[in-house]
């Protein structure tokens, strides 16, 4: 009974849009519908992102539905499902994994709807599926990290023996973050050849993880200069472990992360990092001025990285006071 | 000198047969493969008034599994198996934080006190509630703490709001960092926590009735044995140690991270319980089996960084290490050993065995 009555409504709502306007445009206010499919509320970075997203629609006037997948693909593949169904100009969205997306983005395809990609890329063969990829690039974090240690790297060779000993704090085995930080790292540091990764570990981007790695590199390696965390959390970790051990982090032992959450910003102004490679999770304008391009029918690119800087302690210092996340 | 070298042998034999002899050799060759890797891994000096030193790292770092395989071997003992332990340590780590973050006097030890102490109230609801489903709503142990395995994660985030909760509380913080007599307090908390359960289950009748439950419940209830009692109190006992594991890992960042805090850890409890000798099936349980189980896990962790296993292979040499000492104390493979070293007659290995 319920269910027919429902169908009724359905058909009554469906046959009064037809007669309104007859086509499938949802924006006959001339207002842009986006539906965003997030991966979930993981972490202060992820957090950011959301508000960023949400913030950055309601400036921009576009009329954001916002759905919170909770790491899991089948309810973010629902939610885009539904956002077809709701006729949206736009759907972006943060994959959970990079792979089994092809059904769900074909659906989107046939109905016209073009999607954005942000922060996470899928892996797909058929790349017409999306028409853009929002997001940093990982390998230029680690060139930007490698950087700064080529730049100062007489100052980062805290025990004057003419080699600098790096040790390298990795994230999660196999994640696209640890891969590329690594590799744009190696890329630059291989110019200076005093420059020399030493040991390098995971620490699957924890805290106790970085701090249990960094415990067992001290024990095992009395000439370390500088750490190479892949993220904040797991240099900060390392901060632990330098104390501990009877050492100055920032100042006995150089330490250089990416990320720039506030718990690392503030470690960064008291001088105990030296370094940080942002990356950020405020993609939130940029994707409002895709969207914005994309449904007027403008070209974009098919790569945009995101907007990122580094920061130094007296740049974290400024910046400190209004860091959100 | 025959006979001196037979009664060596014999010795040699008997010790090859004791349950433990192959986690402790495999115990001594980690730590001599760490030795040839750093000839100073052994050194352990005075750092700021405490030890400071590769072994204390070990001990330290090995509390928060060494908790929570004490808690496991007891529910394992009864026939069980908590799969919930990690979610639970999360939730214990996320309770105690968000309450020192939001208390007034954030930096104050009354603070940590309160917190620390709510945490482990919560803990023990956590703990009647998976020995509630287990003893009175009779479902089977591995689906019953499923349930809290998967939703105390859930609980956790809802307690931090997602964030990565960070406190500035020096006396919390003392739970992982802390020193006492120079020694490390988290390793103190652990190592007290198995006394007093060993002395609590070997010179009371508890060990015994544990036992008796997990080898046949019903033959103990019609003999007398409340076994629905002594399964809730082992669920929550268990749940308890991993509420302590949660909080000396939060300490030890001064922050709790509900994805992260004692993910998998019930995973290397239940390997650190059976590399001990305690059987899956019930019944006999060894609380030192577990502690030298629990060591060797933790050296195998610091094994990695030290003697520099490349990122990729690290689970493949944690997994070789393993499987090689649980080959090694299967009877079968125990008396291929035997019979190839010495013809000592079976029954005798089987009588020690």
């Amino acid at each position: 009974m319920k269910k027919t009555l429902i169908s009724l409504c359905a058909l009554a709502l469906g046959g009064m849009s037809l007669s309104a306007c007859g086509g499938s445009e949802a924006a006959d206010d001339g207002k842009i519908t986006m539906g965003f499919a997030q991966v979930g509320a993981e972490s202060g970075w992820r957090t950011a992102n959301t508000t960023s997203i949400q913030d950055s629609a309601k400036e921009a006037g576009i009329d954001l539905k916002f759905s919170d997948a909770q790491q899991k693909q089948e309810n973010q593949i629902k939610s885009i499902r539904s956002y077809i169904q709701q006729k949206v100009d736009v759907i972006a969205f943060s994959p959970v994994v990079e792979t089994g997306w092809d059904a769900v983005l074909q659906e989107a395809k046939r109905a016209k709807i073009p999607v954005v990609l942000t922060d996470r890329a899928v892996d797909t063969e058929d790349t017409s599926l999306y028409v853009t990829f929002i997001g940093s690039d990982f390998v230029e974090e680690g060139e930007k990290a490698g950087q700064w240690l080529v730049d100062n790297a007489e100052a980062s060779d805290v025990d004057k023996d003419g080699a600098i000993n790096v040790v390298e704090l990795q994230g999660t085995t196999g994640s696209a973050p640890a891969i590329d930080r690594k590799k744009g790292f190696e890329d630059v540091i291989s110019s200076d050849s005093t420059i020399k990764i030493t040991s390098s570990q995971t620490g699957d981007f924890t805290r106790d993880g970085g701090k249990q790695v960094m415990e067992a590199f001290l024990q095992s390696d009395p000439k370390i200069d500088v750490v190479y965390a892949h993220n904040d959390d797991m240099g900060l970790g390392a901060i632990e472990a330098i104390k501990a051990a009877g050492k100055k982090p920032g100042t006995d032992i150089k330490i250089i992360t990416v990320d720039a959450v506030k718990d690392g910003m503030t470690a960064l102004a008291a001088g105990e990092i030296n370094f940080i490679v942002e990356c950020s999770p405020l993609l939130g304008p940029q994707l409002m001025d895709v969207a914005e391009k994309v449904v007027a029918g403008e070209e974009v690119p098919e790569r945009i990285v995101t907007e990122e800087t580094t920061f130094t302690p007296e740049q974290a210092a400024e910046a400190l006071p209004d860091r959100k996340y | 000198m025959p006979e001196i070298l037979r009664s060596g042998r014999a010795i040699g034999a008997r010790m090859m047969a004791h349950r433990l002899f192959w986690p402790l050799a495999a115990l001594g060759a980690l730590l001599v493969v760490n030795l040839i890797a750093t000839p100073t891994f052994f050194n352990v000096r005075i750092q700021d008034g405490h030890l400071f030193g590769s072994l204390v790292d070990i001990v330290r770092n090995g509390a928060p599994v060494l908790l929570v395989a004490i808690g496991m071997t007891l529910v394992i003992a009864t026939r069980g198996i908590d799969l919930s332990v990690g979610a639970v340590a999360a939730i214990a780590g996320a309770v105690a934080c968000v309450y020192i973050v939001e208390s007034p006097a954030d930096g104050a030890a009354g603070a940590a006190v309160i917190a620390v102490s709510m945490a482990l109230a919560v803990c023990v609801a956590l703990g009647l509630w998976n020995g509630f489903l287990v003893a009175v709503v009779g479902i089977q142990p591995i689906i019953a703490t499923l349930v809290l395995m998967v939703a105390g994660r859930g609980i956790a985030m809802l307690v931090t709001g997602g964030q990565i909760t960070t406190v500035n509380n020096d006396a919390f913080a003392a739970l992982a960092s802390g020193h006492l007599l120079t020694l490390p307090v988290a390793a103190l908390i652990a190592l007290g926590v198995f006394a007093a359960t060993q002395i609590v289950v070997r010179r009371t009748a508890l060990g015994l009735l544990i036992e008796s439950v997990g080898i046949n419940p019903e033959a103990s209830r019609l003999a007398g044995v409340r076994s629905r009692t002594i399964i809730w109190t082992v669920y929550v006992f268990a749940a308890l140690c991993a509420g302590t594991a949660g909080l000396i890992i939060a300490a030890n960042t001064h922050s709790v991270n509900a994805n992260s805090l004692g993910l998998w850890i019930e995973l290397d409890a239940i390997l650190a319980v059976v590399i001990g000798g305690t059987s899956l099936a019930g019944g006999r349980f060894s609380l030192t089996g577990t502690l030298v189980g629990a060591m060797l896990i933790a050296t195998l962790t610091r094994t990695i960084p030290n003697i520099g296993i490349p990122a990729e292979a690290n689970y493949l040499f944690k997994a070789l290490v393993v499987v090689i000492v649980c080959l090694l104390q299967s009877p079968k493979a125990r008396a291929v050993l035997q019979r190839r070293r010495e013809p000592v007659p079976t029954s005798r290995g089987e009588v020690v065995a």
